[in-house]
């Protein structure tokens, strides 16, 4: 039988995803008597709470209790950074609209979401600063300490630059609009105990979130899930709240809870991605090449830390994209601001660094009148010198030149673009676009203690495989992946192999599924415990058939020992007779990695994994409305674990990303109200959005230089960053009609709205 | 009406099973119900607006020529609109030997689920499709799947494998297809031509038997909220919570369902949707027929209906400013007395429409374009699909034999607190030579007919200029300057 593994085995659960029978929490069989909560949301961006009557929600038809910050044994407090700034339920003052204020429990849903409405609050308005502009002038504070990075001496450099050029863009945030919303589960068990079923990206921190609301050890608190319904991020952290709630209602009425919000509540509770405003200078030669950059990056952050310090960390990890800056200066600066509290989302900041970086690029190549691809190759890092990074890593396994080089070829890049500015001569209300853009992106959590996983691997006496891990599947593909590399360990085909929910009882201790880490990380641990199982199986055969150690072989379905020959589940038996050790759990921690925050440096990432993409648009200049008409993609992704996953992890990544920069706007109202609270006024890609032509090929030849598992890449984040290809290439469509003497600077998302005001902004500084 | 003879249940069919409910709030949604009531959780919520499609499923109707089926949203679609009807969730879908259906094989094939979570819904898009075109090129999937979201896979697998699930097995091989002849007379043997009036402590359910009763109905009950296609009340109750009792449902009411295609005009019903229209926008209005296809999802357009987009006096309907510009008119009914307004004369203020309590839109009549005449429709929005305008231009324009304009009507939503026509700037062209000074010098004249709004879907400043640029764009392609962003066109 042949391997599993680098094959495009089908999603585990995708006959059960087609046939409606994949089940998500809320499609668990309730226990009787199971309650139903919803969240009463505050209707002030920022306000004193003069008064809350919640008698009329407690005398609302079939509500069974309201729950306040009075009813929380433990810390009101869910904050994931321990800064202790993010209640659960609002005490004495809100600071964002949309932040829960209580929590009503009633015998059904609908009869909770009425009387969660019900409620009397008074408020006293404060000041208070929604925007980024609002919060510099209000000089508003940081919500976790910034970060600068710094080699060499950027300002002597931008003096001494030949040209030099400055800059600001706006990027917009992203809501998740995971499918399935924020949903958990509580049942009461006895004593402390509570088991949380939690759509949530990391069961470890709702376990000591329950916990730490519920004022009870860890060891009373278990968190299972055994699939979400989409992740990106958005359930990274903020399924804590949900969960406290669910748990703090659970242990108090001594009843199962389920608490799962209107799409609405949830888009206006929960955070989104970071809108940035990123102030650029850059310093440059006649040849596009970079000698400085300075680069001021302010982010929305909400009213809370939650995981803004990482978030506008890794942005300055990613400011420098593929480029090599020989003296530079990047500040993050996470500003609060009254509104909900921005959070994870695929790319983690790193998207928003990549956009700036490829600004500065695109800014240097119309002052110089030359195609941004020339800039960008000028550029790129190099692999034995021009390889050191903001952060002092050195980039050793750079790929960038070999992808680009190879996708211009395949996507015709310079013969579609000859043909393209000769349209745009014509005139004419169409214009047209294309761009190059690449991406680098580093791999690992820059939080070091993260960078570790744990499996739990069982083969019981039949010769069926438990696998267990601490990973969590939101539909990346997670657990076919560590079963295949599971399955190939024993030699067994997959169907041996049991994928089970992840469980906070069955691996402790475990990292969120992000940083595009899963499978590098529980792939090796799951790894780790087969091999533990297999060194017992290996040292079992040798004595009981007389062969040496690599007599002992697993494949096809069977165990080889020596001249004896036993089908899997007979040889398991034996073993089991033979009183071997049939269970493992495994472990893996990322190596040689290490970061020093304050000084800026270190090797926060193990690799790094790359890619390309070229679009191209056309543009409507009446109305500003556009097409992408084609999409050309060459990934990297190592030696691939699963091919076809990998190609959907690129695929959806980038549409995904495509929407951010494209039609996903969020809007707030004066009042700091969420106004794209739901798809009929959010709009994510629909399938007639995707380019007609898209063409998405994996880097074969590549492989991952670092021992990860099966010399794989981590695929989750990186594709989403391709999509600013389409913002440039938008922009090139623009720039045409003042023949490209001007860069639009075009912010993001590129609504028509803003690229009609562009069109019109360059007409009349001399355009046609 | 014979009085008395009323019938106290909803009674559809639900997969292989006979539903019979006597005691229902009407505001009681088939998602709720299929999940919460039935544990058929295939079927999922993900929005509660009917905008993402993860709660599709197919609702089977004895309409003239046989039984429909049609992709509809769960969510905002109540019970007791089913009556008559079979209703077809994900659970139902297999092969004829309860292996998985060809469309779900394809999807597994091609790797079109990562999440899940979207995939029964887009399972039963495809297989709407499947039924009807089992071979679609893409454009087709991509207008089948207008209503349905995936945030996960980017679409390309499930485009992919629509286009492949033809050759997973051929229509003999679907449970519907084959017992389509046996449902038929299920659903035949539940149309007893009664009135359903269910009363409880919940409010109350009307499903008149005809079109008189209607009449009837509405002034027995004139606080009654009539309900078509639910694609507007359906939020009223979802996300506003609001009370709607008594609910007159009238979807199923082949009255109000006719299409009547005369010389000069064709007039329908006020329960016609969206797809039934689909046929006379094909072969009368040909120059709507691409936007007809960006109202609402295929879902919508499947339950939504034109009466009820005119009724519910929205300032964004897609359809009043066509409707407005072609001079269409609407038939008000109050019990046996019938009025005629103009459509643009129905329209009074935000939120107020000339229509009394009692009185219901019973039919619009629609003039199509006279011969020579330049018809057009311009809708935007951020997403070029399923969303709503943020502004919506219609254009017609007759000229006369030297050239000048002769009649002229430009209507837009979006722009003001109504659909409205640009009156200031029809006025500037009227009589007027159609060339680009003339059209170029009317533009100022925007200023004066619209003072929009900044809202979530465009700024004011940018709502101005699109509405003259459009003008700009309606004047070029009457000269034979048609330039349009196409799909595929690279």
């Amino acid at each position: 039988m042949n391997k599993v593994t680098h094959t495009s085995v089908a999603h585990d659960s995708a006959e059960k995803h087609v046939s409606g029978r994949a089940t998500y929490i809320d499609d668990m069989v309730e226990p009787a008597c199971t309650c139903h909560a919803s969240l009463g949301l505050s209707e002030r961006a920022h306000a004193k709470i003069i008064s809350l009557d919640l008698e009329t929600v407690r005398g609302a038809p079939g509500v069974v209790a309201v729950l306040t910050e009075k009813d929380i044994p433990g810390h009101n407090d869910i904050s994931p950074t321990g800064l202790n700034d993010e209640p659960v339920f609002a005490t004495d003052e809100v600071q964002f609209f949309g932040q829960p204020l209580f929590c009503v429990v009633a015998e059904t849903r609908e009869q909770a979401r009425r009387a969660a409405r019900l409620a009397k609050v008074v408020y006293e308005d404060l000041p208070g600063a929604l925007t980024i502009a609002q919060a510099e002038e209000a000089g508003s504070a940081l919500v976790t300490a910034p970060l600068t990075l710094r080699r060499s001496d950027a300002e002597k450099a931008m003096e001494s630059a030949r040209h030099s050029l400055s800059g600001t863009m706006e990027i917009g945030g992203q809501d998740h609009f995971y499918l399935e919303g924020q949903i958990a589960f509580a049942i009461p068990g006895e004593d402390e105990d509570v088991t949380v079923y939690s759509s949530t990206q990391h069961p470890s921190e709702v376990q000591h979130m329950v916990a730490g609301a519920l004022n009870v050890r860890s060891n009373a608190v278990t968190v299972k899930v055994r699939r979400m319904g989409g992740g990106f991020g958005g359930k990274e952290t903020q399924s804590n709240l949900f969960a406290v709630a669910a748990a703090l209602a659970a242990k108090k009425l001594g009843r199962a809870v389920k608490i799962r919000p209107d799409r609405d509540d949830d888009m206006v509770a929960t955070g989104k991605r970071h809108d940035f405003v990123v102030a650029y200078e850059v310093g440059y030669d006649e040849s596009g090449k970079i000698s400085a950059v300075k680069g001021d990056f302010a982010a929305r952050c909400g009213f809370s830390a939650d995981l803004s310090g990482p978030v506008t960390d890794r942005a300055l990890f990613h400011a420098d994209n593929a480029y090599f800056y020989p003296a530079v200066e990047l500040k993050s600066r996470p500003l609060k601001t009254n509104t909900v509290s921005n959070t994870a989302f695929r790319g983690f900041g790193g998207p928003q660094g990549v956009l700036g970086a490829e600004r500065i690029i695109e800014e240097i190549a119309y002052a110089l009148g030359k195609d941004p691809l020339e800039v960008r190759k000028a550029n790129f890092y190099g692999t034995d010198s021009d390889n050191i990074t903001p952060y002092h890593q050195e980039v050793t396994d750079n790929i960038i030149q070999r992808i680009v080089d190879e996708l211009e070829a395949s996507s015709d890049y310079q013969k579609r673009r000859e043909e393209i500015v000769a349209f745009n001569k014509t005139g004419g209300i169409i214009r047209r676009g294309i761009a190059l853009t690449p991406v680098k992106f580093g791999i690992s959590f820059t939080a070091t203690w993260y960078n570790q996983a744990g499996a739990l691997v069982h083969i019981y006496s039949d010769g069926s495989v438990h696998l267990n891990h601490g990973g969590t599947e939101m539909g990346q593909g997670l657990n076919i992946k560590v079963a295949q590399v599971v399955a190939d360990a024993f030699g067994l085909s997959l169907a041996e192999i049991k994928i089970t929910a992840t469980a906070t009882d069955k691996v402790p201790n475990t990292s969120a599924t992000a940083a595009s880490s899963g499978s590098d990380l529980n792939g090796m641990a799951a790894l780790n415990g087969a091999e533990q199982i297999k060194a017992r199986l290996v040292a079992f055969a040798t004595e009981k058939y007389g062969c040496s150690a690599n007599e002992v072989n697993f494949a096809g379905g069977r165990v080889q020992a020596g001249a004896e020959g036993f089908a899997f589940a007979d040889f398991i038996k034996q073993a089991y007779m033979g009183r071997v050790q049939l269970s493992a759990s495994g472990f893996y921690k990322t190596p040689d990695i290490h970061w020093d925050r304050d000084k800026g440096e270190g090797r926060p990432f193990f690799y790094f994994a790359y890619g390309a993409s070229v679009s191209e648009v056309s543009i409507d200049t009446l109305t500003g409305e556009y097409m992408v008409d084609r999409v050309d993609i060459l990934h990297d992704v190592g030696k691939s674990l699963n091919p076809a996953i990998d190609r959907g992890q690129v695929e959806g990544g980038f549409i995904q990303g495509m929407g951010w920069l494209t039609s996903e706007e969020l809007f707030w109202n004066e009042e700091g109200r969420l106004m794209s609270h739901a798809p009929s006024t959010y709009k994510i890609p629909l399938a007639s959005d995707v380019p007609r032509i898209f063409n998405v090929e994996l880097a074969e030849w590549s492989t991952n230089p670092e021992r990860t598992i099966k010399r794989s890449k981590a695929v989750g984040e990186p594709p989403l960053m391709l999509a600013a290809s389409v913002v440039e290439a938008v922009s090139m469509a623009v720039a045409s009609v003042a023949d490209y003497k001007i860069c639009p600077c075009l912010d993001t998302p590129v609504t028509p709205e803003r690229v009609l005001m562009a069109v019109t902004r360059l007409q009349g500084a001399g355009g046609r | 009406m014979v009085s008395g003879s009323r019938r106290k249940s909803i009674r559809f069919w639900l997969n292989d099973e006979l539903v019979e409910l006597f005691d229902l709030p009407p505001t009681l949604t088939l998602l709720d119900f299929l999940r919460l009531n039935k544990r058929l959780t295939g079927t999922k919520e993900g929005c509660a607006e009917g905008d993402c499609g993860a709660c599709t499923v197919l609702v089977g109707r004895l309409r003239e020529g046989g039984l429909t089926y049609e992709s509809v949203t769960a969510c905002i679609r109540f019970v007791a609109s089913l009556d008559g009807c079979h209703v077809v969730s994900i659970e139902h879908l297999r092969g004829a030997e309860g292996q998985l259906h060809p469309v779900q094989r394809a999807l597994v094939t091609h790797h079109g689920s990562q999440c899940g979570f979207c995939t029964p819904g887009i399972v039963m898009s495809l297989y709407a499709l499947w039924m009807e075109n089992s071979s679609p090129v893409v454009s087709e999937i991509e207008e089948a799947l207008q209503g349905n979201l995936c945030r996960c896979t980017g679409y390309s697998p499930i485009v992919r494998a629509a286009l492949t699930a033809s050759e997973a097995g051929g229509q003999s091989g679907d449970m519907l297809v084959a017992e389509r002849a046996k449902m038929v007379e299920k659903l035949t043997a539940l149309q007893d031509k009664r009135r359903v009036e269910i009363r409880n402590d919940e409010g109350g359910i009307i499903l008149p038997a005809d079109v008189n009763d209607l009449a009837e109905v509405l002034v027995e009950n004139p606080h009654a909220t009539i309900v078509a296609g639910a694609t507007d009340v359906g939020l009223w109750v979802t996300k506003q919570m609001r009370e709607i009792s008594p609910v007159v449902f009238i979807g199923h009411l082949k009255q109000l369902r006719l299409i009547v295609a005369d010389e000069d005009a064709v007039s329908i019903g006020a329960g016609v949707t969206y797809t039934d229209f689909l046929p006379v926008i094909a072969e009368k209005f040909p120059q709507l027929r691409a936007f007809w296809s960006r109202i609402g999802g295929q879902q919508v357009r499947n339950m939504g209906t034109i009466g009820g987009n005119v009724a519910n006096g929205s300032p964004i309907g897609d359809t009043p400013p066509v409707l407005i510009a072609l001079g269409a008119a609407i038939t008000l009914r109050k019990g046996d007395k019938r009025r005629f307004v103009r459509l643009e004369d129905y329209f009074i203020s935000y939120g107020k429409q000339d229509r009394d309590r009692s009185e219901f839109i019973e039919s619009i009549s629609i003039p199509y374009p006279g011969a020579g005449e330049k018809l057009a429709v311009y809708k935007i929005s951020k997403r070029r699909d399923e969303d709503i305008s943020a502004l919506c231009g219609a254009f017609r324009l007759k000229l006369d034999e030297d050239n000048r304009v002769a009649e002229i009507s430009i209507v837009f939503g979006g722009m003001a607190a109504t659909p409205k026509r640009a009156a200031a700037v029809e006025k500037a062209l009227l009589g007027k030579e159609w060339n680009e000074a003339n059209v170029s010098a009317a533009l100022r004249a925007f200023g004066e007919d619209y003072q929009p709004l900044s809202d979530v879907r465009a700024s004011a400043e940018y709502r101005l200029l699109a509405a003259q640029n459009l003008l700009k764009r309606f004047y070029l392609e009457t000269i034979g300057e048609r330039r349009e962003l196409k799909r595929g066109a690279a």
